[in-house]
């Protein structure tokens, strides 16, 4: 078949078979992981705790104030000694090296016999346990400077995702921007250009707000045929946090929106350089510039400094590291809102503007790949969203949907956040198919994934790509295995 | 009163406001005054474009000149006959859009997908080539332009390619788009669910 044959589309083929392959890697290596939710299929030794006194020169008292120093010492006992052999036991790698975001120390038999880590010794700024290893996984597309990376949704617990779990997509690497530098200009149907500095943008009165932000592809390999086996694969494009920053009123006030202005374009100051067209009337109600996520400064994969917030809106309006902000009567049509995120029907016609996220709703535990260790009492979790507003209810179904009972809900039911969900249960061994299927304030039903096809179509495999917010099936079979599965 | 006190008891005003705990934000009329004016030259090297043209930046370019351009900066990535590689696929694909097979992909490409022309301008001088985003001049972006439109049968001929004759291009999928007509309104769901 020629490449130039119509019938061909390599490209998405090569798209899902990547993912399908970042997600193997990722299970190969947490199926071994004592602390992993994928670990109870394989069963290994239980790690020994260290015998014995603190291995000499890591004694707690005279450690040395140089953490690369001290680290370098570790990995030299941990290769070398008797001790070393059991520190590497213990610990969630094998080669005695600290997960992402983790410290390696050596562990004690029993904490209370010996001094802990000195306050201080992180040099100020604190670290997870080296026995936490949920990670982002990346999408393995040819270059990782185009990419996106998936929030580990099964580890999370209540509504916030940690700042370094937060998912990425960029199209052009993550920018490196010196704040002292930046500036935001703001110009087109305004009456009075201006640029402002970092401090410019702080200085305005500020909000926070608790929002999602999903990425609308969150699911484009599940459209046809269950693809990828863990809840991080079918949904781990969306996350929470804390945003705070300046309202985008406030920043349009201050240049003056000259009568006639519709539309804005916002620009990143990325090698991909960014842009996206905003209706104005959306910006007036609840856009904000962010320069903070979760209490500090916003990280540099998710915009540092500066970020458009577009509460509700899919992720890639979320513009990134933004620069500059041009006021006009129309929409530009830039690449990503005409060739890009448009949902094409099978009639030839693709929905574009698609912004808002529909209702959504997923178990993320038990989910894809854990294993029930037997009869008994199981508590159901996971997450609800919606772009319209908050959430209202949330069902559950252990039956793949023929019967629904209400889920509880965490406060604070924020709008346009996530929702915790959970359920009790009591598994009685016979084979059982898990639902959520969550309804918003404005009376929206997620809808099961046969009526999602129904009104979008099948065009290709990946379907319409985007906005796939379809209920999602686990099936837990008799030994307690559970798997993805389509079932409506 | 004084500026200040003025400007003070306005904030005071607004936070009021804001305490209402409501999430639309479009309440604060005051002005700060902070930031600078920026000037025509601070904002000289920004490219948007509408696809009217408005915006574009001045200069022109040809097909043949563009060809060189490709095959020297952009082939590697989409491939020496614009089929795709590590870069998207550039022509080719027009029928292919109606499709209800699963297993049948559309191919959406430049020629079969994007619906102005403008846009196709504005992508690459912003953000290609890839590792060398921003590196092309205006003359070398209409040229490269051109000679994509030109492989795609969509444009042919001398004429040099500018930003009222892109603005000008009618491209095949130009009315392809709808605009959003979600929420949807779903049909009760299969009383006799089953595993698919």
């Amino acid at each position: 078949m020629s490449i130039l044959d119509p019938n061909s589309d390599a490209k998405n083929t090569l798209k899902i078979a990547s993912l399908v392959e970042a997600e193997e890697a990722f299970l190969a290596k947490a199926r071994t992981n004592a602390n992993s939710v994928y670990f109870s299929q394989h069963p290994i030794e239980p790690a020994q705790p260290v015998k014995g006194e603190p291995a000499k020169g890591v004694d707690p008292l005279q450690r040395p104030h140089n953490r690369r120093h001290f680290l370098a010492s570790v990995a030299v006992l941990a290769s070398s000694s008797v001790a070393g052999r059991a520190i590497a036991q213990t610990a969630p790698s094998p080669d005695g090296k600290a997960p992402p975001g983790a410290v390696w120390r050596s562990v004690p038999e029993d904490a209370t016999k010996i001094p802990g880590v000195a306050i201080g010794e992180d040099g100020g700024y604190g670290t997870r346990s080296q026995f936490e290893t949920e990670v982002r996984w990346r999408f393995g597309t040819k270059t990782p400077l185009s990419s996106w990376s998936m929030t580990p949704l099964e580890h999370g617990v209540g509504i916030i995702t940690p700042s370094g779990l937060h998912f990425e997509r960029d199209h052009g690497g993550i920018a490196t921007i010196d704040p002292a530098t930046h500036r935001l200009f703001v110009h087109g149907m305004v009456k009075q250009p201006k640029k402002f500095s970092m401090s410019d943008v702080k200085r305005f009165p500020s909000i926070s707000r608790i929002l999602f932000i999903e990425c609308s592809g969150n699911g484009l390999t599940e459209w046809s045929k269950p693809t990828l086996k863990t809840v991080q694969g079918t949904h781990g494009l969306v996350s929470t946090s804390e945003w705070t920053g300046v309202p985008l009123s406030t920043i349009l006030n201050e240049v003056g929106v000259k009568s006639g202005a519709k539309w804005l374009l916002v620009e990143g100051g990325d090698s991909s350089v960014m842009t996206r067209s905003i209706p104005i009337d959306k910006a007036m109600k609840d856009c904000f510039l962010a320069y903070g996520q979760n209490g500090e400064a916003i990280r540099p994969e998710q915009g540092y400094p500066l970020r458009l917030i577009a509460p509700g809106y899919e992720g890639n309006t979320h513009i990134k590291w933004v620069r500059r902000i041009e006021l006009s009567d129309k929409p530009f049509m830039t690449r990503e809102e005409t060739s890009k995120y448009t949902d094409l029907l099978p009639n030839g016609k693709a929905v574009q503007f698609s912004l808002i996220m529909d209702a959504k709703s997923v178990i993320t535990r038990p989910s894809g790949e854990m294993t029930l260790s037997g009869p008994g009492f199981y508590e159901i979790t996971g997450l609800a969203w919606s772009g319209r507003g908050r959430i209202k209810r949330v069902d559950v179904s252990t039956d793949g949907g023929r019967t629904w009972r209400s889920a509880g809900l965490q406060g604070p039911i924020l709008p346009i956040c996530q929702t915790r969900f959970r359920f009790p249960w009591v598994w009685d061994g016979k084979e059982a198919i898990l639902q959520s299927r969550c309804v918003d304030e404005t009376g929206y039903v997620q809808p099961t994934l046969g009526q999602l096809i129904e009104v979008r179509g099948l065009n290709g495999p990946i379907g319409s790509i985007y906005h796939l917010n379809a209920i999602q099936s686990w099936k837990v079979d008799t030994e307690g295995r559970v798997s993805n599965v389509h079932y409506y | 009163m004084s500026t200040t006190t003025k400007l003070f008891l306005q904030v005071t005003a607004c936070g009021a406001l804001f305490a209402l705990n409501t999430y639309a934000v479009s309440a604060d009329p005051t002005r700060y005054g902070f930031g600078e004016p920026a000037s025509a030259n601070d904002l000289q090297d920004f490219v948007s474009s509408l696809p009217d043209g408005r915006d574009l930046p001045a200069g022109s370019g040809t097909i043949s000149r563009g060809k060189q351009v490709y095959d020297e900066k952009c082939a590697s990535c989409h491939g020496q006959k614009l089929e795709g590689g590590i870069g998207d696929r550039l022509i080719g694909g027009r029928g292919t859009l109606v499709n209800n097979d699963p297993k049948k992909a559309p191919v959406k490409t430049v020629e079969s997908y994007w619906p102005y022309a403008t846009t196709l301008f504005d992508y690459i001088k912003r953000a290609m080539p890839f590792y060398m985003p921003g590196s092309l001049t205006n003359d070398e972006v209409y040229s490269v332009t051109g000679y994509i439109l030109s492989e795609a049968n969509i444009l042919n001929g001398d004429e040099p390619i500018t930003a009222t004759s892109l603005s000008k291009v009618a491209m095949p999928n130009r009315n392809g788009f709808i605009p959003d007509h979600r929420p949807d309104h779903f049909k009760p769901a299969d009383k006799h669910p089953r595993l698919r």
